[in-house]
């Protein structure tokens, strides 16, 4: 029924694309190595959309069929460790598989699009587009992935490829420090990820994700997960919570968070390819993947998923507001967003009424990649006119760019939770869910929806109306006259920059209305959603009211931000240098660990084991040295050598045997 | 009847033999000038006879028992026969204007023909027999650089050095008739009770392998023969011959040590130590570079052995597997080295600096080739040596494996020096632009090819785990 073939070729075409450009774009065709990489993509979705329609209407007995079954394309065994040890690659589709491959490949065909006009006479654009297809064919591997294992190397191949398109103005140091940001810390929490991995797939003895969460998530098989513990904990939970800790920080959560914020000084079009709508929510697609397991065998660890969720969408959603790089803005909803995914599946269940958390979390996945790739493919279109990432630099720019300022409005709404607009959907799921299991949680969604609606709108009418810019915007004189010089020449924005907002915009304002209950579930049958128009009532009049709050600030010239700043003075000042989180890793490591660690041990290495690996060196180089003389060309030693390694053999013989 | 099993199951040696008589008449006959279409000819026919060996082969005895063949062989010869098609590829310019190229194949090919002989042998008079087939011809091969003094003194000290070695050989080889009455090796190795007479007999033949092996200390003559011999020599002896050794070692050598496997892990193991710390403590020291892949070559042979000390089929597997591996990737470096040396005459690592600005693709077909000699991922190499050590470690030994981990890092050391002068040492007059026919950059390009997706694809080592049975 699923043909191997064409569903090998959805990661495998960005993956030649990438070697075609990385090898011959720069020298055999410049200026087209650009379409070649967008084309390829556009096949590429093509055939996701193909295998997505396929798998959920033929596939599985029609739209309202009852099982999305997990599917192994196929298997190939890379690497036979030993019969029962293998490494394999290959394919397995699965409801939420299948929607990421569409996702992935759609988003990134925008941006592709979208790029041809933003990065238009860019030096490297050929690199840009080489590391645009090894992204995506990272991603769609990883998503695709049937094993653990592959889904690690896929997982690091994503961190590299961010980490390159984060560094990609490799000229700004700033852009090099973020992206080493980046890398450092998503490591770090890589390391969780691969012990968790380890753990979990030692004790269940396989990698393969079937076999694995059948093994686990069976009483009588994971027997040795629950009983071996560690300082009070099971494997199993231990297993769990460091798989998580891995998915936090490629999914930027608390603790992990800081990177994501920084890497905004890699180009727009990334930051809406990456971190915002795909390898960001590969922390979530982790957890969903294993979510059998943790939900099954291990609600300990779904808690530890919950309460991580909820407290970072909170924590986002109010650095969001005090922050003026309207690009940094959207980082942090971003993380908030994120947030709201990961409770989701945390207060999920597996089955029945309680698994709604799931198929919640699934839906604003999907709605959120929209709406927030949007939000900053029209950032980057307001950057790209503006020339800066200040809200100070921007104010009344709605004249000046009307299609963007109609796809932004309609992002602001879908993200603020107004209906219809396909965040409100999502949201009202999510925060159902929260509402069934976890009352405080629920509270928790609500006042985050509330402050997300507050600080999107903020940004919105910073933007786009207030006609002057507040007081801390400097060096707008010139940037003012700019426009000026570029209004008369004409159009707002390049077409190929303005079909993305487009049909994003569209897609933003009708994916709420997609049936997700018969698509995605956790345990694959279908779930009958009801909207509840009473439920409604509660996050729509709070967003309604952080709307009207950024209008009362904002909406005009006024001082009431600052006086509003003056009278929240401390926690304005904390939430704008984002709580000291930055500042408690640099005290930590500069002070902490390099100066009562690092030094101590550096002069160890220095003068007790660099001396003696000097003197081993030395001692190498001594020896080598003598033995050559043992080389001495001549027939008859030589001979002599040979006569004598057989008599020292035989008198090893007589020695051992005696 | 007998002719039709013997045109079955001797496939590999009858083309090689028709190959042969083709290019004696082609010598008798031919026109003197006609070297590129002799040449062509040649690897026309290898190939051929190659497709034959890889996909013609089945399992039989003939002669009783003296020679006997089986898919594992097959894939042996097949090895073989391909690491010498590349040799072949690579000296095309060489032979060109070489007077005698009609006979440096005769005498390359009978090498082969005996180390054929040498793995289908059922029989020890048969094994021997190929054993000289193999050596003999590879001395006057040795001395193919006719003016060269250097060469003639390679071509002397191989042909005395491998007639000792073969003496203490069968020495051993009669001790062992002595004692059992036959040289058949599948009852002699029924008949093997560990007697003293047999242990004699058993470490002179052993002996006469680790001179062919040329692991330490029956290596001497090695870097002499290396750096003497042309390139296209050396890179038969380095990696042919041995491979040869290698394969008859799985299969004649490993039934003989059962009588007393604990003592002979112990010879096994001192011979590794030695063979990798002598073989890196002589490679760190060398500054001509054929010399170089000599001594490296020879801590190769240690991770080789290591292999074998298991055993077991997994060891013999992960030999098999490596000297394909080790084929690509010494016949990659070698072939880059004898485009050089061709070209300019330059043979010092020296030489080899700000290559990269003057030759980068040649600079990175010689450094993807050394990685995978040295075993950097995801070169082939790294998984072939993983394979090994991983079937060492199956005895349980810790230390040797420390060991052997160890001098892969000792071994990073002068591989990278190679890599440092190619990429980063400045030079003003660096080895100019190369200039390879079709032949060599086929060869190059098979190499690169091989090291590459054997290493990426687990296929290949499944292949050769499947045909070695388990």
């Amino acid at each position: 029924m699923f043909n191997p073939v064409y569903i090998a070729l959805i990661p495998l075409l960005p993956f030649f694309s990438f070697w075609l450009i990385g090898l011959a774009g720069r020298s055999l065709f410049p200026k087209y190595g650009s379409y070649a990489g967008t084309l390829v993509i556009l096949v590429s979705f093509i055939l996701s959309a193909f295998v997505a329609w396929q798998y959920f209407t033929i596939g599985s007995g029609g739209m309202t069929g009852a099982m999305h079954p997990q599917i192994i394309v196929f298997n190939y065994t890379w690497l036979q460790f030993s019969p029962s040890l293998s490494i394999n690659m290959g394919i397995m589709l699965d409801s939420i598989s299948v929607m990421m491959i569409v996702i992935v490949t759609f988003i990134s065909l925008m941006v592709h699009i979208f790029s041809l006009g933003y990065m238009k006479g860019e030096r490297n654009i050929s690199n840009y587009y080489c590391f645009l297809s090894l992204f995506t064919f990272s991603m769609l591997g990883l998503v695709l992935s049937t094993n653990i294992f592959q889904i690690y190397i896929f997982w690091e191949l994503v961190g590299i490829s961010s980490f390159l398109l984060i560094g990609f103005y490799y000229e700004k140091p700033a852009a090099v420090a973020a992206s080493k940001k980046a890398f450092i810390i998503t490591r770090f929490a890589d390391l969780g990820f691969l012990i968790g991995i380890l753990i979990l797939s030692y004790y269940t003895k396989t990698l393969d994700f079937q076999t694995l969460i059948r093994n686990a998530s069976t009483p009588a098989l994971s027997g040795d997960l629950i009983k071996s513990s560690f300082l009070g904990f099971s494997a199993l939970s231990w297993g769990l919570v460091l798989v998580f800790a891995g998915g936090a920080g490629k999914s930027a959560m608390f603790p992990f968070h800081i990177w994501l914020p920084d890497a905004m000084e890699g180009p727009t079009p990334v930051s809406a390819l990456i971190h915002a709508a795909t390898m960001v929510v590969a922390g979530v697609y982790i957890v969903a993947r294993l979510f059998p397991v943790y939900s099954m065998a291990c609600p300990g660890a779904l808690n530890v998923v919950a309460c991580t969720g909820a407290f970072t969408s909170l924590f986002a959603a109010i650095i969001a507001c005090t922050q003026t790089d309207i690009k940094r803005v959207l980082a942090y909803s971003t993380i908030s967003q994120i947030g709201y995914m990961m409770f989701a599946l945390g207060v999920s269940g597996y089955s029945g009424e309680p698994s709604l958390g799931f198929t919640a979390s699934m839906f604003h996945l999907f709605t959120h990649a929209n709406f927030k790739a949007l939000l900053f493919l029209g950032a980057g279109a307001i950057i790209h006119y503006v020339h800066s990432n200040e809200m100070g630099n921007m104010g009344g720019l709605r004249k000046a760019l009307p299609v963007t300022h109609i796809t932004f409005l309609i992002a602001c709404l879908a993200i603020a939770g107004i209906p219809p607009f396909s965040g409100f959907f999502s949201k009202e799921e999510i925060l159902m869910a929260a509402w069934n299991a976890n009352k405080l949680i629920y509270y928790v969604g609500l006042i985050t929806a509330a402050i997300t609606a507050f600080y999107i709108f903020r940004l919105y009418f910073n933007i786009f109306w207030h006609t002057t810019p507040p007081a801390h915007g400097n060096g707008n004189e010139a940037t003012r006259d700019s426009h000026a010089r570029k209004n008369k020449s004409g159009r707002e924005l390049p077409v190929t920059m303005l079909i993305p907002l487009i049909i994003l915009g569209i897609l933003s304002v009708v994916a709420g209305f997609a049936p997700f209950g018969k698509l995605i579930t956790a345990n694959g049958t279908p779930l009958p959603m009801t909207f509840q128009p009473l439920f409604s009532i509660a996050p729509v009049l709070l967003a309604a009211a952080g709307i009207y709050t950024a209008y009362v600030l904002y909406g005009k010239e006024n001082n009431l931000p600052q006086r509003a700043a003056a009278a929240l003075n401390g926690f304005y000042r904390a939430a704008y240098k984002k709580f000291y989180i930055d500042e408690v890793y640099l005290f930590i490591t500069k002070k902490v660990i390099f100066h009562s660690i690092g030094k101590p041990v550096a002069w160890f290495d220095r003068n007790i084991i660099d001396r003696n690996i000097d003197r081993t060196g030395e001692s190498v180089s001594g020896l080598s040295f003598v033995i050559r003389k043992l080389q001495s060309g001549k027939v008859q030693d030589y001979a002599i050598y040979i006569v004598g390694g057989a008599v020292g053999i035989l008198f090893l013989f007589l020695y051992i045997t005696s | 009847m007998i002719f039709v099993n013997m045109m079955d199951l001797m496939n590999a040696e009858l083309g090689i033999v028709i190959i042969l008589f083709i290019l004696l008449f082609m010598k008798i006959l031919g026109k003197p000038e006609s070297n590129s279409t002799l040449l062509n000819l040649t690897n026309a026919l290898l190939v051929l006879n190659l497709v034959v060996v890889l996909f013609l082969n089945s399992d039989g005895v003939l002669f009783n028992g003296m020679f006997h063949t089986n898919h594992t062989i097959a894939l042996e010869k097949g090895i073989l026969l391909f690491g010498t098609l590349i040799i072949s590829l690579q000296s095309f310019k060489w032979l060109m204007h070489h007077k005698h190229a009609a006979e440096f194949y005769i005498l390359l090919l009978s090498s082969l023909l005996g180390m054929f002989y040498m793995i289908s042998s059922g029989n020890f008079l048969i094994f021997y027999l190929g054993l000289e087939l193999a050596s003999i011809p590879l001395a006057a091969l040795a001395n193919f650089n006719l003016k060269e003094k250097k060469s003639s003194e390679a071509a002397l000290k191989l042909i005395l050095l491998s007639a000792f070695a073969s003496a203490i050989m069968l020495f051993g080889i009669s001790i062992l008739y002595g004692t059992t009455g036959t040289l058949s090796f599948s009852e002699v190795s029924l008949l093997i009770s560990g007697g003293s007479l047999q242990i004699l007999s058993i470490v002179f033949i052993f002996t006469g392998f680790a001179f062919k092996l040329s692991a330490v200390p029956f290596h001497f003559w090695t870097a002499d023969v290396y750096e003497g011999a042309p390139i296209a020599i050396t890179s038969f002896l380095s990696v042919i011959s041995k491979a040869a050794m290698v394969f008859v070692f799985i299969s004649v050598l490993s039934p003989l040590f059962v009588s007393a496997p604990a003592v002979w892990y112990m010879v096994f193991l001192i011979i590794i130590v030695l063979t990798m710390a002598f073989g890196n403590l002589f490679a760190i020291r060398q500054n001509n570079i054929k010399r170089f892949i000599a001594f490296s070559s020879i801590t190769q042979v240690g991770y080789i052995l290591l292999a074998l000390s298991a055993g077991n089929k997994p060891g013999a597997a992960a030999a098999i597997y490596f000297m394909m591996v080790y084929i690509f990737s010494n016949l990659g470096a070698l072939g880059v080295i004898s485009l050089v040396s061709a070209q300019t005459g330059l043979e010092n690592i020296s030489d080899y600096r700000g290559f990269y600005k003057t030759n980068p693709v040649y600079a990175w077909i010689l450094s993807i080739s050394i990685f995978s000699l040295a075993g950097i991922p995801p070169t082939a190499g790294f998984f072939g040596k993983m394979f090994l050590v991983i079937a060492g470690a199956s005895k349980g030994n810790s230390m040797i494996i420390a060991f052997a981990s160890l001098n892969m890092v000792v071994s990073l050391y002068y591989y990278l020096k190679i890599i440092k002068a190619i990429f980063i040492d400045p030079n003003d007059s660096p080895v100019p632009a190369l200039k390879p026919g079709f032949s060599i950059a086929a060869g190059l390009a098979v190499c690169m090819f091989g090291i590459i997706f054997t290493g990426f694809a687990g296929g290949f080592y499944d292949y050769v785990i499947k045909t070695c049975g388990f």
